[in-house]
């Protein structure tokens, strides 16, 4: 998958959990979270989606580095 | 059972827990020594604030830090109780220049920002309530609890106010002031700038006299049957929170204390604000949402020795799946205390094997208003139990009778609901507007919880679930009727039923079952579309996270939904009594 790939699947991801979201709201160097107001329930079920179409799983421990979609995708890339 | 009982080395502590023998502590116990500890006003009363902030600032605590807050990009401030004392007499006279008077409601709704804590300080030396609202409520709850609260003022965000609350301007009648915390312009006459009104307001302000049943706190908690109650409480709760502080968080004057919750829940202002202040305590604040690393790396470097938190936490940290101790230096870590729902036995093990101390479970309510029954430092935990009732409360399982009266159960062992002799000094007064709602929950002399629990041999009080259908996820309150309510409204949807779904990370999730209008199909996009809308609406603290289509919700011949019943029915529980289920 290229970076741009993995970033709209991110997004999608997002979308999905949180489809009240509009896309032009996800700011790729804001925090996920707080800026879509994403809790923690929610992120933690986007990113088990997202383990499962990129094959990676972030581990609680590494969960600072994914806190923004940028962050997310160079992890994924690193991590694939 | 009797392997999850954890028992205390009494000479092994450090420091010397301040309830030593349990059973002493209460029966010496009385409220009139508590209230020895505090200085009262000299124009008369008790005031929360004066008591927190004020007498510490004027005293030889008026350089120690009361406020370390720890920004989400790593700034770190910290205020004194004399910076606070200052800051919070600024907000005072500000809500003053501005005709805002005793008694009238002042909601907040922020992320956990330096600004929320000096004016929850502010609005009580005014004599004015504090009302919090979660800055991760959707527009619906904000109306609702506004509304319900003839709020005059609103402390919030310039982003917060544009998302949420500038679109229900037109609906909030009596809302006379939206004060901006990051704005350096006055937008209108009725939307200010809180720092200009700060840099001209004066540092100095005199508390005028107060009752000690003058309205301080105004918090909103969910019902079954209705919105959300108004839940009143007054300055004289301090006499729990200083009570609770000493037996239950244990306070000495070196802690430096750290409570995880937000104020806009009750944990966090009674626990989060109120509490360690009362007690001359350094409260951490971290304006962040979890994260694992963050959190260790806090308990760490800022010292924290007592520290309150929720089981969803202690869940996520469990599966970090690490050695915390070696990774980190938490040795100056001596408590750790847990609310919001009951704390599972695994995790108080946990807690011994890896952070090599237990987790202590405690119970209480909005409605209580503080700690009532806990598992104390220095006495024994069953693990899975809430403990025992504070020094000066009384607490009993009672079972209901057929003819409305309850009758206490002494027999160990024995379900029914949890109840509290009244009254304590940080009872709730009443539900705002709703005198009848406050009375129902009085029965015979007790005040009656809506918690299901048992009482064992010794004494000790285990949960067992709720009796109405009240939904506690990630140890919030949510009601299914302001669920349903809302999802009423879109047009696809001709009825909806809301239960809590149990999940092991966040207790219970808010799950819908919605029944078609006819004509419309059900799809994974509608799906979609419906929690898009809950989301919208209510924010997401309180939206549905999962909808199930069904052709017809199960309601009783009056036209109740029975809850229960989704609910055995998606557990795959037996259905239990039908005989009201209308044909």
């Amino acid at each position: 998958m290229t970076q741009e790939q993995i970033k709209s699947a991110i997004i999608e991801q997002i979308l999905e959990i949180a489809p009240d979201i509009d896309e032009a709201d996800i700011i790729p160097d804001k925090n996920i979270q707080r800026s879509l107001e994403i809790d923690s329930f929610d992120f933690l079920k986007i990113l088990m989606n997202l383990s499962e179409i990129l094959g990676v799983e972030v581990p609680e421990s590494d969960y600072a580095k994914v806190d923004t979609v940028d962050h997310m995708c160079a992890y994924f890339m690193e991590h694939r | 059972m009797k392997k999850n009982w954890i028992e205390k080395n009494l000479n092994a502590f450090s420091i010397k827990p301040n309830l030593m023998e349990y059973f002493h502590e209460r029966e010496s116990f009385n409220w009139e020594n508590v209230a020895k500890e505090f200085d009262g006003l000299d124009s008369g009363g008790l005031n929360i604030a004066h008591e927190a902030i004020d007498r510490h600032a004027n005293g030889p605590l008026c350089d120690k830090a009361a406020l370390i807050w720890l920004g989400e990009n790593g700034e770190k401030k910290i205020y004194s109780f004399s910076d606070i004392k200052k800051q919070s007499a600024k907000f005072a006279n500000v809500l003053q220049s501005l005709g805002i008077s005793k008694g009238e409601r002042i909601f907040t709704l922020s992320t956990r920002l330096p600004e929320l804590y000096i004016a929850a300080i502010g609005i009580l030396k005014n004599r004015s309530v504090l009302c919090p609202l979660f800055s991760q409520f959707g527009p619906e709850p904000i109306l609702q609890r506004m509304q319900r609260g003839d709020g005059k003022v609103l402390l919030t965000t310039k982003a917060l106010f544009e998302k949420k609350v500038r679109p229900l301007m037109k609906q909030l009648n009596d809302l006379r002031y939206v004060l901006l915390i990051d704005a350096q312009e006055d937008e209108s006459e009725r939307i200010l700038s809180l720092p200009r009104l700060m840099e001209k307001a004066a540092d100095s302000f005199t508390i005028l006299p107060t009752d000690p049943e003058d309205m301080s706190l105004l918090h909103f908690t969910s019902g079954t049957t209705g919105m959300p109650k108004g839940v009143v409480h007054v300055h004289k709760a301090l006499y729990n929170h200083w009570m609770s502080g000493r037996y239950v968080l244990d306070f000495h004057p070196d802690d430096v204390y750290w409570c995880t919750a937000d104020p806009g829940w009750v944990t966090g202002t009674s626990y989060g604000i109120i509490t360690p202040w009362l007690h001359g305590i350094t409260n951490i604040v971290d304006e962040a949402e979890f994260d694992a690393v963050r959190w260790y790396s806090v308990l760490q470097n800022e010292k924290v020795t007592v520290w309150y938190t929720a089981p969803t936490a202690i869940r996520r940290l469990m599966r970090l799946n690490n050695e915390p101790t070696k990774e980190y230096d938490l040795s100056h870590l001596r408590l750790i205390q847990s609310v919001g729902e009951p704390l599972n036995p695994e995790a108080v093990v946990w807690g011994v094997e890896k952070l090599k101390m237990p987790i202590h479970d405690n119970w209480w309510q909005t409605e209580t208003g503080a700690i009532m029954i806990a598992n104390f430092l220095s006495q024994q935990i069953r693990a899975g139990s809430m403990g025992r009732p504070l020094p000066g409360i009384e607490a009993s399982i009672v079972h209901h009778n057929d003819d409305g009266t309850v009758t206490e159960v002494t027999e160990p062992n024995k379900e029914g609901e949890l109840a509290l002799k009244p009254e304590w000094p940080s009872m709730f007064r009443n539900y705002l507007h709703d005198d009848e709602r406050y009375a129902k929950c009085f029965v015979g002399g007790w005040y009656l919880s809506g918690d299901l629990a048992y009482k064992d041999e010794d004494g000790y009080f285990w949960f067992v679930g709720r009796s109405d259908d009240i939904i506690k996820t990630s140890g919030h309150m949510v009601g299914p009727f302001e669920v349903e309510s809302c999802l009423m409204e879109h047009p696809a949807v001709a009825e909806a039923g809301v239960i809590g779904k149990p999940d092991a990370m966040i207790g219970q999730l808010v799950k819908a079952f919605v029944s078609l209008k006819t004509g419309v199909e059900p799809s994974e996009e509608l799906k979609r579309e419906l929690i898009g809308f809950g989301r919208k609406r209510l924010g997401s603290a309180v939206a549905p996270k999962e909808i199930e289509f069904t052709p017809n919700i199960p309601k009783t011949r009056s036209g109740k939904i029975m809850r229960r019943l989704l609910k055995s029915r998606e557990m795959g529980l037996p259905e239990g009594d039908t005989s009201t289920l209308e044909d």
